[in-house]
């Protein structure tokens, strides 16, 4: 059963030219959506670094959105499919760590989309509640020290 | 981690109640004293209002602010406004962040409780982050003072017209043979009545003429790259088989021409022209060009009529396309509409029933140079008893355009006017609601109403052939709910007009990749703001104007290409635009050399300095997406106002 009172943390990166415009437009139409999400706009999906996202579920994230343009429609050409390829890549590191797949995704919302991605935050937020707290400090910490090592050496960059 | 010398301003907006309305501002503001670094916190009602920036220019000079942050709408809606009150207090505006609790929180989250709790999130990142920005030179580059217009309708000529009359090169390209849009082909204007030709053809030639407009017909945009004041674009001029210095447009070649049953494009389908062709005869430019896929020559390889009968030798077949390479400063699209295809509604009997037209067949009936000489008549040649208006094709329906298409109520009016008044014949008006909004919208409609039009509030249903009566032998019986009385009504008539709605220009979306602009679910361009940005795009430098934003009468289209030549040339008046600085850099220091990042750049900015074995960026090219600094292995890229440590920060804040 999952467990109703869990509120998931979900960390959202949106581009700037398309899902975070779309989500604006969300809030301008008033469509309302659960309040697990927290945006981080970016100028493109392409600049979603992985470590981000590993980032995120660190520091206490349940889930993690990432949010670009529709393949063609990317502002920058071709950014969008440099974060479709980091992708598979990001999922095994999931894998690797023991984090559910289910808890990153990709999608594409256009600057038009609102409803869409309304529905997204709606439908995330509810398959990562049926999956619970991630407890990245219980399971995965223990496992992954090399990543506060990275995080040392990007801040120190 | 903020430095202890930090004093952080935090400026909490009410924006009137749509923010405190869902938000508990008030803890928002109290839970903002408690975050490192920040010395006040304020709520205000309106904070992008004068006494709003007011309080925040007072703090930085008063306090000796070294960082603000305000929560309120949507940074793309007044993160330069805040910018600048920074700026004008003497605080780089660069360490200044914005937390979006409008948009993104009060407006989507009802619940107050969990509302509050997010705004709290979103300011957190906000505060932690701008602790991590640095102060930033805006970065100012020249303007070229050329301007291309993108498609020769209406809204793109005023455009046009208005930036060469002040002075400044357009260049202005068309993919049609001859310039003037969807307003060519009408016959009277509403609610005036003006004939569309006698107010447009002189623009259209003041454009054929003009020594600041270069005209580009038979030509599309193929390329576009560069950017705001900057702009390189690649354009395609097809061939028209005519060398242009010769020909003289006496009109001997399409006269010979061999191929006679073309579909005239600009006649809607209801009359024929030939393979080489003006469109109409006020056609600017007024020479013909050879169309390759029904001539002859081109597709037999045989013929050449033209070629022997053209007395200035104007005539070449092997006239090729040409490749334009421009350099522009700014770029207004207006690319327009085109009509709803009324054959997906199979129930009207377009294309399957005589008599059946559209919206745009009936202006070339209309028309005093139509293909009837401007004599309404159905297709065996008689002046019809009874015509019916069914309004709404297309539009408004869940099933195909969901939106209204403004302008058929009143061409329909037009339309029921110009029968009644050539014909005497019965006119019938199948509505769902008359929206007449313009100035003098309302009166046409009351004086056509005093005509003896017939209105029937309904949607029509079908278009008939079955008679169920004697008097509906022969006719086309219009079948719909009157919805007013309650009762299904069958009307026999003679000719069916239906009132297509607008859709986006075929070639829209092609445009949009070439541009990088968004488009709304309806295809329609998507304007920087709806309504206080409606002929600016997204993206700095390039303007929307007319139908292409969605669908627009003949005045506001005018209105819109007046305003983004307004847009276009405040921009290039100025000759020099501030850029954002989101541009990438390498640190050389820390560059291993190994060139992942060009693989992964979109415009080739970086090449590869092999002297020092370091990646480098060159700024002017860097549009700034920041893809090569996710993929550098080293850690050397990094992308202003985006560095990895802001996005840390604001990770951190969010989840705090």
């Amino acid at each position: 059963m999952p467990d109703q009172q869990f509120e998931p943390k979900i960390v959202g990166f949106l581009c700037r030219w398309c899902s975070y415009t779309g989500a604006d437009l969300a809030g301008t139409s008033r469509i309302q959506y659960p309040s697990n999400i927290a945006p981080i706009k970016v100028m493109c999906s392409g600049r979603v670094d992985p470590t981000f996202v590993i980032t995120a579920f660190a520091d206490g994230a349940d889930g993690v959105l990432i949010a670009g343009c529709h393949p063609g429609d990317c502002h920058y050409s071709v950014g969008n499919y440099k974060a479709m390829r980091r992708f598979p890549m990001l999922a095994k590191l999931l894998d690797q760590f023991g984090i559910e797949r289910a808890r990153l995704r990709l999608e594409w919302i256009s600057a038009s989309e609102g409803h869409l991605y309304a529905d997204l935050v709606k439908s995330f937020s509810e398959e990562v509640r049926a999956l619970g707290p991630l407890r990245w400090k219980q399971r995965i910490a223990p496992l992954c020290e090399s990543v506060d090592i990275a995080r040392s050496q990007a801040a120190t960059v | 981690m903020i430095a202890q010398d930090e004093k952080i301003g935090v400026y909490v907006c009410h924006c009137g109640t749509n923010i405190s309305g869902t938000v508990d501002v008030s803890a928002v503001a109290e839970y903002a004293r408690t975050l490192p670094g920040v010395a006040i916190v304020r709520e205000y009602k309106y904070m992008c209002s004068e006494p709003g920036q007011d309080l925040i220019r007072k703090d930085i000079e008063e306090l000796n602010l070294t960082r603000v942050v305000v929560s309120s709408c949507s940074p793309l809606m007044h993160e330069v406004t805040f910018r600048k009150a920074c700026n004008d207090a003497g605080l780089n505006g660069f360490l200044f962040q914005m937390s979006n609790i409008r948009e993104q929180c009060s407006w989507v989250h009802d619940d107050r409780e969990r509302a509050t709790a997010k705004a709290k999130q979103l300011l957190a990142a906000a505060v932690l982050r701008v602790g991590q920005q640095v102060a930033m030179e805006e970065r100012i580059v020249p303007v070229r003072p050329e301007t291309l217009v993108i498609g020769a309708g209406i809204a793109g000529i005023e455009a046009a017209v208005r930036l060469a009359d002040a002075g400044r090169k357009v260049y202005l390209v068309e993919r049609l043979p001859s310039i003037g849009g969807h307003m060519a082909q009408f016959d009277k204007t509403f609610p005036t009545l003006d004939c569309a030709a006698c107010i447009l053809t002189p623009k259209m030639v003041s454009v054929g003429q003009h020594p600041n407009i270069e005209l580009l017909t038979y030509s599309e945009v193929e390329a576009i790259t560069g950017y705001v004041g900057n702009f390189r674009v690649r354009v395609r001029r097809r061939a028209t088989s005519i060398d242009p210095t010769k020909c003289v447009g006496c009109g001997l070649c399409w006269e010979k021409c061999a191929v006679k049953k073309v579909p005239s494009e600009f006649d809607a389908g209801m009359s024929m022209r030939t393979a080489i062709y003006v469109p109409f005869a006020q056609a600017v430019p007024n020479k013909p060009v050879i169309d390759r896929e029904h001539c002859l020559h081109f597709t037999r390889g045989k013929c050449g009529i033209c070629q022997k009968t053209c007395p200035a030798d104007a005539i070449d077949f092997d006239i090729q396309d040409e490749i334009l390479d421009l350099e522009v400063g700014a770029i207004i699209v207006a690319t327009g509409f085109t009509l709803f295809d009324a054959g997906e509604l199979a129930r009207y009997g377009y294309g399957r029933l005589d008599n059946v037209l559209t919206a745009l067949q009936f202006e070339r009936l209309s028309h005093a140079s139509g293909p009837t000489g401007g004599e309404i008549l159905t297709k065996s040649g008689e002046r019809p008893g009874a015509v019916a208006i069914l309004h709404c094709i297309g539009s408004r329906d869940e099933n195909h355009l969901k939106y209204c298409s403004r302008v058929c109520c009143m061409y329909s009016l037009k339309f029921a006017h110009l029968v009644r008044e050539k014909t005497h014949a019965e006119v019938y008006n199948f509505y769902i609601d008359m929206r007449a909004f313009g100035k003098g919208y309302e009166e046409f409609y009351r004086r056509v109403m005093s005509e003896g039009v017939h209105f029937i509030r309904g949607k029509a249903a079908e278009v008939s052939t079955v008679a169920e009566t004697p008097e509906e032998e022969g006719k086309l019986i219009v079948v719909g709910e009157d919805t007013l009385l309650g009762v299904t009504r069958r009307i026999p008539v003679d000719m069916v007009i239906l009132a297509s709605g607008m859709r986006p220009a075929e070639g829209t979306e092609k445009l949009a990749r070439i541009l990088s602009l968004g488009c709304t679910r309806d295809g329609f361009y998507l304007e920087k703001h709806v309504k206080l940005a409606p002929v600016d795009s997204p993206s700095d430098g390039i303007f929307l104007a007319g139908a292409c934003t969605g669908p627009k009468d003949i005045p506001d289209a005018v209105a819109q290409g007046a305003a983004a030549a307004a847009g276009a040339l405040s921009l290039i008046d100025k000759g020099r635009v501030i850029i954002e600085p989101i541009t990438s850099e390498i640190n050389p220091e820390v560059c291993a050399g190994c060139q992942l990042c060009i693989m992964t750049c979109p415009y080739t900015a970086i090449h590869f300095d092999s002297e020092r074995n370091v990646s480098v960026i060159t700024e002017e090219l860097c549009k700034g997406c920041g893809t090569c600094v996710a993929g550098c292995p080293s850690g050397a890229a990094r992308q202003k106002s985006y560095e990895d440590s802001q996005i840390y920060a604001e990770i951190e804040g969010v989840l705090a």
